[in-house]
This record gives structure tokens, C-alpha cells and sequence, in this order.
């Protein structure tokens, strides 16, 4: 048995850039290598980004990336086996500019050997009171395939849809700021095939049993949010930011982060410190008090209550400044973000530790990124 | 009596899907027309605005990565300036 993993599917914010109307995005290319490592999770590989204007009004660009998965996750080891997994994911995507609109429209294809993705959006911005202001709306229609890796006949579908508006307003000469809402729908089997969740039985040896999770049908989240960034005095740049998130499960959240940006000479300096809390989903237990205890039952401990705090230190270097054969510039960048997530109803069952005294799961985790990007 | 109020009902679901879809779009079309507000931040003012510093995001694959982590590690989702695509990431 397997469980699921961290995947990646950040195409709408590389495509949510481009729909800044009035002016195409640059062309430019970008090698990137991820890697994930904590709590007994290593996730890394390649993300490969090309974009390339047609005309003066055409731009495509196109993804590839790969997930090489190896778990042993405290879901994992608790309830399975340890399993390495690779995730393909690759899309393509096209901005049309005419005057001070730009539509956009992706496709996204995500495969493993469990799960399928497929993703199409849409979305048209519009500069408007002289390019001081840009108004976007955006749709997306996801149409995911779950399956289980020890057994082919198991397939089950998820539908999800995505409405977003956002609004970028420049207040001053040093000041821009960001607000965005965007709600996002589920429809189908929205759980993990393979976790469980445990209950309280007492003719177990260990006191507690296991039973697999079962989740409602359909999902609504919605989230708002405000950025903020500010030119200093000097330069360099400060940046606030807020989410605030709320969805039919009960989860409630709030988000937010810092950063402040400090060039010097050919180099750039950032540090970004990112606080969220949530509450848990309703249908969520560390243990049930019984088999089958409510309609609904989930301990994927991302649905708990938790806290996490997370730290970046990002460097970067710009070089080929003069440009070179057909290379405008090109930086290359370093960046480390520092993860800790403290569960408040998640408890770690490694420890071996008797039943109501096991502790509280934390979950630590370094996500480092190495790319290199070229303008052209 | 029940089969006309059946279709005033469906009639006013359709009306109202319409308007769901028709209305951003006449929003857009009509806030583009404000063309007549003057821009308090001259075009010889936007230098600052212009820095690579003040771009919300300068790197997008690394933004959307990182963004992507941040979901699957996290109960919520959206509104951090990305949209997530298809994940089986929990």
C-alpha cells in the first residue's frame, strides 16, 4: 500500500502572471530542481519552464515537471509500507494581448500510477485609469481520476472548479497592492484511498483499531487574499500579506507572511517568514470513539488543527547583464525554506507510547530550489 | 399548476446561471470604458514600480512550487496568488 504525496500543480500562478494585461510576459526559460525532505518524505526532480512570444500579441509557454517520490511518512509506516513513486506533470499554455486585454487559456496534465489529473482554465485581465489598475477573472474546469496501485478495478472521479477575481491597484509610486477571491469546488471521491482512521476497540492489543476514511461528496472553499508591496527609502522592498480561508468542512484559516527584498550589486537577498493556523474539519478525529462512530471520518492530519511556521532565505545572481548571443540576462538563484507544523489532534504513533499518552505529531521539513533562468 | 412552477424555477436557473457568467464580463467591459480618470502616478514616476524588487512575482515556477508545498501540507488552499490544478497531494 501506498499513500498519497506531495504533488505540485502551481501552473496558475505561472499562467495567472501572464494575464497581467496590457504587456505579454517576457519570454524566458527556467530550470528548476526541487526537493522536499522531512518527515520521513523525499520528494524531488526538474521543472522545466519555456515561454515564447509569436508576434506582438501571442505568447505560449510550456511546463514539464517530475515528482520522484520516496515516502515513509507517519501516515506511511503506520498503516503500510514505505514506497518510492515518480508524477509527471506537464501543460502548455497560450496569452492573447489586444490592447489592454489579455486572455489566457492552459491545459494541465498530471499522471502517476494512482492518480490523473487533467486541468483547462481560462482567464482575461483588463488594464484599465492608466494602467494603474488591472482587473482579472479566471475559470478553471479539473476532472481528476483516482485509483489504488493494488487494485485495477478501483476508479473513482473528482470534479473540481475554480472562479477567481482579483484586482491589482498601484496607490503610489512605491506602493502596489493585491487582492484576490477565489473559490474552488470539489464533486466526487475527494478522500485517500489507502489512509484510515483509527477508533477506540477494545479488544485490540494496542487499543485502537483501524477502519478506512470516508469523506462527504463535495467540498467549497473560499479565499481571500491582500498583498502588499513597498520601495523603500532605499532600494529594496517589503511585502505584507493576509489570507483569510473558510470552506464547508470547517477548516478556517488564517495566513501571514513578510519578506523583505535587498538587492546589492548583482545580487538579491530575500527573507520570507510565513505564519498560518487552522482549525480542523469537522469530520476529523485522532480517533473515533468508535467503528463507524459518524457519517463522515478523516485523520489526514493536514485536516487538523495545526499551526505551521516556515522561514525562506532566497539568494540570487544576475548575470549575462550585457546579453550574449541571443541570452538578454540571466540570474541564478538558491532558495531554502525552513517548514515546522505542530499538530493539535495529530498524534504521532511511532513512539510506541501506550494509548491517551502518545505525543503530538511535528512535522519538519526543508524545501530547498536551485534554478537558473534565462530572458531572451 | 406544479409543472408551471417547475419551469419558472428552471427558467430562473438558467436565467440565473446566465447571469453568472454574462455579468463579469459586462463588469470588465464597462470598468474598461472608465477611461477618463487621469492616472495619479505619472508614467515618469513608475521607475520605482518598474524594479525587478517590486514584481509580486519574479519567479513564477519557484513561486508556484513552493505554493503548491504549502497546499499539500495545509488544509487551505487558494488566494496566496495561485490557483492549484489537479492534486492527489495528501
Amino acid at each position: 500500500m501506498k499513500l498519497r504525496r506531495i504533488a505540485i500543480a502551481p501552473i496558475f500562478l505561472m499562467f495567472a502572471q501572464s494575464a497581467m494585461a496590457g504587456v505579454l510576459p517576457e519570454d524566458r526559460a527556467d530550470l528548476l530542481y526541487h526537493r522536499y525532505e522531512g518527515g520521513g518524505v523525499k520528494i524531488d526532480g526538474p521543472s522545466l519552464l519555456i515561454r515564447k512570444k509569436v508576434g506582438n500579441s501571442v505568447s505560449f509557454v510550456g511546463n514539464y515537471y517530475v515528482d520522484m517520490v520516496s515516502s515513509a511518512s507517519i501516515d506511511v509506516v503506520t498503516t503500510a509500507s514505505p514506497y518510492t513513486e515518480e508524477r509527471t506533470q506537464w501543460s502548455l499554455g497560450m496569452d492573447y494581448l489586444r490592447g489592454n486585454t489579455t486572455i489566457s487559456a492552459n491545459y494541465i496534465s498530471s499522471n502517476e500510477s494512482d492518480f490523473d489529473a487533467t486541468t483547462y482554465s481560462i482567464s482575461i485581465s483588463q488594464d484599465m485609469f492608466g494602467d494603474l489598475t488591472t482587473l482579472s477573472l479566471s475559470y478553471a474546469l479539473g476532472d481528476d481520476v483516482v485509483g489504488r496501485s493494488d487494485d485495477p478495478t478501483f476508479v473513482r472521479d473528482n470534479t473540481r472548479q475554480h472562479y477567481g477575481i482579483g484586482l491589482t491597484q498601484i496607490f503610489t509610486r512605491n506602493l502596489i497592492t493585491s487582492i484576490k477571491v477565489e473559490t474552488i469546488t470539489d464533486e466526487g471521491y475527494l478522500n485517500n484511498p489507502y489512509r484510515s482512521v483509527r477508533y477506540l476497540d477494545p479488544v485490540s492489543a494496542i487499543g485502537y483499531s483501524y477502519e478506512p476514511e470516508l469523506y462527504p461528496s463535495t467540498r467549497t472553499t473560499t479565499a481571500v487574499g491582500l498583498r502588499a508591496r513597498y520601495y523603500l527609502p532605499y532600494r529594496a522592498a517589503v511585502q505584507g500579506e493576509y489570507r483569510f480561508f473558510t470552506d464547508t468542512w470547517g477548516v478556517d484559516a488564517n495566513t501571514a507572511a513578510i519578506s523583505y527584498i535587498h538587492p546589492w550589486r548583482d545580487w538579491t537577498f530575500e527573507v520570507k517568514y510565513r505564519w498560518h493556523n487552522q482549525d480542523g474539519a469537522h469530520f476529523y478525529r485522532d480517533i473515533f470513539a468508535r467503528s463507524e462512530a459518524t457519517n463522515f471520518r478523516g485523520r489526514d492530519k493536514e485536516l487538523s488543527a495545526l499551526t505551521s511556521n516556515s522561514l525562506r532565505l532566497k539568494v540570487s545572481y544576475s548575470f549575462l547583464k550585457d546579453g550574449w548571443n541571443f541570452v538578454d540576462k540571466g540570474t541564478v538563484n538558491f532558495s531554502i525554506d525552513m517548514l515546522s507544523v505542530d499538530y493539535d489532534e495529530f498524534s504521532d504513533l511511532t513512539t510506541g507510547a501506550v494509548l491517551g499518552s502518545e505525543p503530538l505529531y511535528t512535522l519538519d521539513a526543508n524545501v530547498i530550489q536551485f534554478f537558473v533562468s534565462f530572458w531572451y | 399548476m406544479t409543472i408551471g412552477l417547475e419551469y419558472a424555477w428552471s427558467m430562473k436557473m438558467k436565467i440565473g446561471l446566465s447571469a453568472r457568467l454574462v455579468l463579469p464580463l459586462v463588469l470588465l467591459g464597462g470598468l474598461s470604458g472608465c477611461g477618463s480618470i487621469e492616472p495619479w502616478v505619472k508614467p515618469y514616476e513608475r521607475d520605482r514600480l518598474a524594479d525587478p524588487i517590486m514584481l509580486f512575482d519574479a519567479d513564477p515556477v519557484s513561486s508556484a512550487y513552493i505554493q503548491h508545498v504549502y497546499e499539500a501540507r495545509e488544509g487551505a488552499r487558494g488566494g496566496e496568488g495561485s490557483a492549484g490544478g489537479g492534486c492527489g497531494c495528501n
